[in-house]
């Protein structure tokens, strides 16, 4: 499988991202914000994490204006499959390629541990190797991680299995880590090709840095 | 020619900084004085342009495109000619 990675000035987290998906076996190209068009071939895009534009006017406002753009809206519109993590999520809300918006975490704070998920849906190709209810744990590392979505658009994410994982605590309980709407630290758009989380699971590759969960997650990708 | 734009949250949208800075007003003494606090952004740019209403068209075609999230912010705008 053919993974395109995206890279803006101030994103940090490609390398991460090319490392997670070469050891599911994938070929990885990283691709410049500069350029015009994606890799003919990509079977997956990922616009990873970081701080594109040091998160200046609002993180993703000004990403979401680089030549590579016009190449992902086309990319997106023809049903291809793209995953946003973290800055890649707040990009894809400020391109309008996913419904509702990022504010800045309740507390103020830039919370960055692991923490544990429940899976709300899994019925697409991000999620299908997970059971609903799972819990997955996967690091977070945000300052804007706070979703925000109007109340119909909500009933919306809802009635059509766009809600994919929701914070919890330790006891599996769902918890509001950072004041998001129902809790919501992913969702997919209505056709189901586009994808978006706030935790990192390009970093729960390995035991020993506390989880693997991030691998059971990626895999989905591989099943076309 | 020069415009100055004020970005908030919209009404009905939690605004956390807000709400943190007039909790800390209320602790430094001025509860009694302070009834909301809202914070949000100016802009302020120099324009190239000789007509006012003109120049409010291309502003408030610079706050949708890119200065505002209209999903969850409101703008103002004023041009100072």
């Amino acid at each position: 499988m053919n993974v395109s990675v995206l890279q803006f000035p101030g994103t940090n987290c490609e390398y991460d991202t090319q490392y997670a998906f070469e050891k599911l076996g994938c070929t990885v190209s990283i691709i410049w914000h500069k350029e015009t068009s994606l890799p003919s071939n990509t079977d997956l895009l990922v616009i990873p994490g970081g701080f594109s534009y040091g998160d200046y006017l609002r993180s993703g406002a000004i990403a979401r204006f680089a030549s590579i753009m016009d190449a992902v809206q086309e990319y997106a519109s023809k049903g291809g499959k793209i995953l946003g993590i973290c800055n890649g999520f707040q990009i894809l809300l400020e391109a309008g390629l996913l419904p509702g918006a990022m504010k800045r975490n309740d507390k103020l704070h830039f919370i960055s541990k692991i923490v544990p998920l429940k899976v709300v849906s899994n019925n697409n190709t991000f999620l299908q190797k997970l059971d609903v209810n799972e819990i997955v744990k996967i690091p977070v590392a945000h300052h804007d991680g706070n979703y925000y979505i109007d109340d119909a658009g909500l009933e919306d994410l809802i009635k059509n299995e766009q809600i994919l994982l929701r914070y919890c605590d330790e006891n599996s309980q769902e918890f509001n880590l950072n004041g998001a709407v129902s809790n919501i630290a992913g969702i997919c758009n209505k056709e189901k090709n586009i994808f978006a989380l706030m935790p990192h699971p390009e970093r729960a590759l390995e035991e020993i840095l506390g989880s693997l969960d991030g691998l059971k997650m990626l895999e989905g990708f591989l099943n076309k | 020619m020069k415009a100055i734009v004020n970005i908030g949250l919209k009404k009905g949208v939690l605004d956390d900084q807000g709400k943190a800075t007039h909790h800390a007003l209320d602790t430094l003494g001025f509860k009694d004085i302070v009834k909301d606090v809202r914070i949000g952004k100016q802009i302020i740019m120099e324009l190239n342009a000789s007509n006012e209403d003109d120049a409010k068209v291309e502003v408030t075609n610079m706050c949708e495109k890119l200065l505002a999230n209209t999903v969850i912010e409101d703008y103002s705008i004023q041009i100072i000619g």
